[in-house]
């Protein structure tokens, strides 16, 4: 759109070959950047810029570029996901920003999501988190109950559909002094202990997700919030407090 | 000669899937760890299948090029999903959801696949409640329903505007638990670069590791493509940004027949482009056109002035504004299928109607302003408020839709700067989804032997065009309770083959044939990114293979596509090394097979002389701009046979399409 102004930044990115290299800041500056445009989509014109020079684009994660896959990251002037809340990297836009402005861009940094690359880096453990018991187990053949069978008081189904929100984008652990991952791990254990199909096995379930989470070198939860503020998608605190009270029974019975 | 034998099970059409099941062979549950099963793709269909086929038994081993199969495109979808329960007692049955698909489809689709889809799919929402899906509840504890485009019953199940998103990680989470038990080896991060074939049939592929570079050779008994559309072939869509073709392209390219490439769904009710710098679309779900109404200004002054900025569309008056969709089809108003919302839209921003200020003026406005007062009526009654203030009544209605959809609200402010609550949404069609794909048999098995192709990667049941919630039941049908009985049929007669060796001569071609196109690739001393012809290619494809076709317009399509192609194979400049991660030499591949597919679509526009669904020829019209279908030449399904380089070389094969249990008419919204 023509009538809008366009931007001049100063970008400090975090340039990485692999994990097994050393990172450092590079500077990059970039014009006439629309105030409409996403974040990703500066850095898409940054890339195209470099490529042009004859330069090595830089590496970041993306792929719905609508907020929902959690594949974006970065941490943006010392903030996961940027400047504004309750969104991801791709939905923030451009018009958050002032002309001149110096950008700092760095990927999310945690024990437990080694670098694959510049801005990227590998949340795999959440995966292995969640084999290890993030789900219901029912076979898959089709013969269950009639959904209907199985009634779920609203206000259960809207929270556990709020704890069920999380797009495991690593935010939580991201912005967490101590790299914890119980946020994400809350959600999950939340979503089932509040749903009558996942109680069956809610105990085994916390025992060992949480068991996993530990091995996977997260930090501990101190309380501090800041997962809570930084999470895209309002995940709330309450749930590690669901799984703390959920993970105790579980071992108050395991004796 | 043609290859195309449908398989469809003889008997009523009601009986089919069931006699059909009933005598496939089976391979015996002690059998099936012999057998090894390749799935490229985790979303819907691949995740469900995956999850399926390795709890019966067998060694699956599932790829996709996100670093999550949880970030399968899936995700992504908003509306909801639909099944046949009647659970809301308003008619639904197994027929209804059948002839409605089919109608939909503009009979462009298979009568047996439809009517095993539409049967299958109350198991669906069964089957995902048991796996603690938090679908939407009303206060007895039961499921709720809505309605969606070109239906009247309420059959759409929906998880608040995130469905896609809870199917997926239902689907995600059942796999989750076969790859904690070991039934599953999960490649995250990896790509399928092409399909090795061993004495005709499918037996493995070849990847590449994303994060290291390396090209590495998988054997199994069968391969199961599950890799999603190719709505990205117009640059700007609402897929994700990886989303790609080149699986689905590269069988084609083994022999695999591709299916009516030119169906193409244009969705209603995006945001509009913003400008040059956009990298893609956003939908507004379609569950939206339920509460709000669409409309333009009825003086073409008005237009101009609010795209000057120097009129507000809250202050044209209601007799000032064109509701079109509902001057035009009064019977389902806003409600019409997605491809004549989306026509009607254009057709009004051709007119010079459009409302938004960018370079095509192309908007047209979603407003819910007269639902915001209806609710807060209703809701005031409820509340027992006598005589409630216009205020009241506003503040009441806009917390129906605040809980309603919420969330949608909130991401088009991000996006836009503008309240929907205050200003009506700025809409306009985007490419979404894809009704082409690889053309498969009942079995969902392609024209490669062990080959299966399964969700919006084959083209089965959705015909020329695709009503709402249809995909991700589709994908799920596929996946969870289609797949893995008919692809046992297949594997049956390879139990005692054994693991199949990867030091073959097959695999040998196979991998060079990939390196030395990294080869190419990176020693390529050219001028300009891998998005610059992707742009270019879009460009083209929107403007003459978009919403409008015209045979003029497809013969110049052809011809430019292939010269950008052959400019891409001079010029594309592509950084980096072989090693590590090298996103751009990712794109390089994916760009080569869209620009193959484009040439393709326009093809296959260009022959079929009549409009249906999603394909509106403007030379097929009638005189008030409705699609004219022509039956007697074209009922076919059109399947293109690869010939080597020269795609206009592709040779057609028709499927005709029987229809036994429905009468075929004339699809009308009036
Ligand atoms: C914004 C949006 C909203 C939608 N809303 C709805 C809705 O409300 N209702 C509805 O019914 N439908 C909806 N749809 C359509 C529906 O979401 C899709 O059609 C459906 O999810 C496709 O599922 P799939 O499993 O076939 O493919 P996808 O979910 O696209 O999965 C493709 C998989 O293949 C993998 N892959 C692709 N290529 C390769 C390769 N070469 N190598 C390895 N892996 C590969 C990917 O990693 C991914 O795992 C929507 C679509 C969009 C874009
Ligand atoms: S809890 Fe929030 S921040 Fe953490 S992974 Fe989930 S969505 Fe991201
Ligand atoms: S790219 Fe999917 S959440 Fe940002």
């Amino acid at each position: 759109m023509s009538a809008k102004k366009g931007l001049h930044l100063t970008l400090k990115i975090w340039r990485q070959k692999n994990n097994k290299s050393k990172g450092q800041f590079e500077t990059y500056k970039i014009s006439d950047v629309s105030t409409d445009s996403s974040f990703l989509e500066m850095l898409d014109i940054l890339n195209e810029n470099l490529i042009n020079e004859g330069k090595e684009p830089i590496a970041f994660d993306h792929d719905c570029r609508e907020g929902i896959c959690g594949m974006c990251s970065l941490y943006i002037n010392g903030r996961a996901h940027g400047p504004d809340t309750g969104i991801t990297t791709c939905q923030l836009h451009m018009r958050m920003f002032k002309d001149g402005e110096t950008i700092v861009i760095e990927p999310w940094r945690s024990a437990a999501f080694p670098v694959i690359k510049d801005l990227m880096v590998d949340r795999s453990a959440f995966d292995r988190v969640m084999a290890a018991g993030g789900f219901v187990s029912v076979n898959t053949s089709g013969n269950t109950l009639d959904a209907n069978a199985i009634p779920v008081p609203k206000e259960d189904a809207d929270r556990a559909m709020d704890a069920a929100a999380c797009i495991g984008c690593g935010a939580c652990v991201a912005t967490c002094k101590n790299g914890s991952a119980m946020l994400f791990v809350g959600a999950k254990v939340s979503q089932f202990a509040l749903l009558p199909q996942g109680r069956v096995e809610a105990k085994r379930r916390v025992l060992n997700m949480v068991k996993a989470m530990d091995e996977e070198g997260f930090g501990n939860c101190s309380n501090t919030g800041a997962c809570e503020i930084e999470c895209p998608k309002g995940i709330s605190l309450e749930n590690i407090a669901r799984m703390n009270r959920e993970y105790m029974a579980a071992l108050v019975d395991q004796g | 000669m043609s290859k195309l034998d449908s398989r469809i099970p003889a008997g009523p059409l009601k009986d089919k899937w069931k006699n059909h099941k009933d005598h496939m062979n089976l391979v015996a549950p002690n059998n099936r760890d012999k057998i090894d099963i390749i799935v490229v793709g985790t979303g819907l269909a691949g995740g469900s299948a995956a999850a399926t086929l390795a709890e019966q038994g067998y060694n699956v081993k599932a790829f996709c090029y996100q670093d999550s199969p949880r970030r399968a495109h899936s995700i992504a979808a908003q509306g909801g999903i639909n099944a046949a329960k009647n659970y809301q007692g308003d008619g639904d049955s197994t027929y209804r959801l059948f002839y409605d698909t089919i109608k939909g489809g503009d009979y462009r689709a298979r009568e047996a696949n439809v009517y095993r889809l539409a049967e299958v799919s109350a198991n669906i929402i069964d089957q995902c409640v048991a796996q603690g899906v938090p679908f939407g509840r009303d206060y007895g504890g039961q499921l709720d329903n809505r309605s969606f485009g070109g239906v009247q019953v309420k059959r759409t199940f929906y998880a608040k505007g995130q469905t896609g998103q809870q199917l997926l990680l239902g689907a995600y989470s059942a796999m989750s638990r076969q790859i904690g038990k070991g039934r599953i080896k999960m490649y995250n991060r990896h790509e399928m670069m092409d399909l090795v074939i061993v004495d005709g049939k499918a037996r493995g592929i070849i990847a590449r590791n994303l994060v290291t570079g390396e090209v590495e050779r998988h054997s199994a008994h069968a391969v199961v493509i599950a890799s999603g559309g190719y709505g990205n072939v117009y640059f700007l869509s609402t897929n994700a940004m990886g989303s790609n073709v080149s699986a689905a392209w590269k069988i084609h390219k083994k022999g695999a027949y591709f299916a009516n490439p030119c169906y193409v769904q244009i969705h209603p009710t995006c945001i509009p482009v913003h400008g040059t710098q956009q990298s893609k679309l956003t939908l507004m779900s379609e569950s939206l056109r339920n509460s709000g109404r669409i409309w333009v200004p009825k003086k073409i002054e008005d237009s101009v002035a609010i795209r000057e900025g120097k009129l507000r569309p809250e202050n044209i008056k209601e007799e000032d504004r064109d509701y079109y969709l509902e001057r035009r089809y009064p019977a389902f108003g806003n409600l019409v299928p997605r491809d004549v919302a989306s026509r009607a839209a254009k057709e009004r921003c051709d007119a010079g109607f459009g409302i938004e200020n960018n370079d095509t003026k192309e908007g047209v406005y979603l407003d819910f302003s007269t639902e915001i007062m209806k609710k807060g009526k209703e809701a005031a009654i409820e509340k027992h408020i006598h005589n409630p203030t216009d205020q009241q009544i506003y503040d009441l209605g806009k917390q129906w839709v605040e809980e309603k959809y919420g969330n949608l609200f909130v991401m088009y402010e991000k996006i836009t700067a503008d309240d929907p609550y205050k200003t009506p949404m700025k809409i306009y069609p985007a490419v979404h989804y894809t009704m082409g794909g690889v053309w498969v048999d009942y079995n969902l098995q392609s024209t490669i032997p062990g080959c299966f192709v399964i969700g919006e990667a084959n083209f089965s049941d959705h015909g020329a065009n695709r009503l709402g919630a249809s995909a991700l039941m589709q994908g799920l049908a596929d996946g969870y309770f289609v797949l893995p009985y008919t692809i046992a049929d297949y594997l049956s007669a390879d139990i005692r083959t054994g693991a199949i060796p990867t030091g073959t001569s097959s695999f040998d071609e196979a991998e060079k044939g990939i390196k030395d196109k990294i080869d190419f690739f990176l020693n390529n001393k050219g001028t300009h990114s891998v998005d610059h012809f992707h742009k270019k290619l879009g460009h083209i494809m929107w403007n003459k293979v978009g919403m409008g076709r015209t045979p003029e317009g497809l013969r110049e399509a052809i011809k430019e596509i292939e010269e950008v192609r052959n400019d891409f194979w001079k010029n594309v400049k592509v950084p980096g090394e072989r090693e590590g991660m090298n996103t751009e030499l990712e794109k390089a591949f994916r760009v080569a097979d869209f620009l193959e597919l484009g040439q393709l679509m326009a093809i296959d526009a260009l022959h079929r002389n009549e409009s249906c669904g999603g394909h509106f020829r403007e030379d097929h019209s009638t005189p008030d701009g409705e699609a004219e279908r022509d039956d007697v030449n074209y009922k076919y399904v059109g399947a293109w046979e690869y010939q080597g380089n020269d795609i206009n070389a592709e040779v057609l094969h028709k499927e005709e399409l029987i229809y036994d249990n429905i009468e075929v008419k004339t699809r009308s919204y009036k």
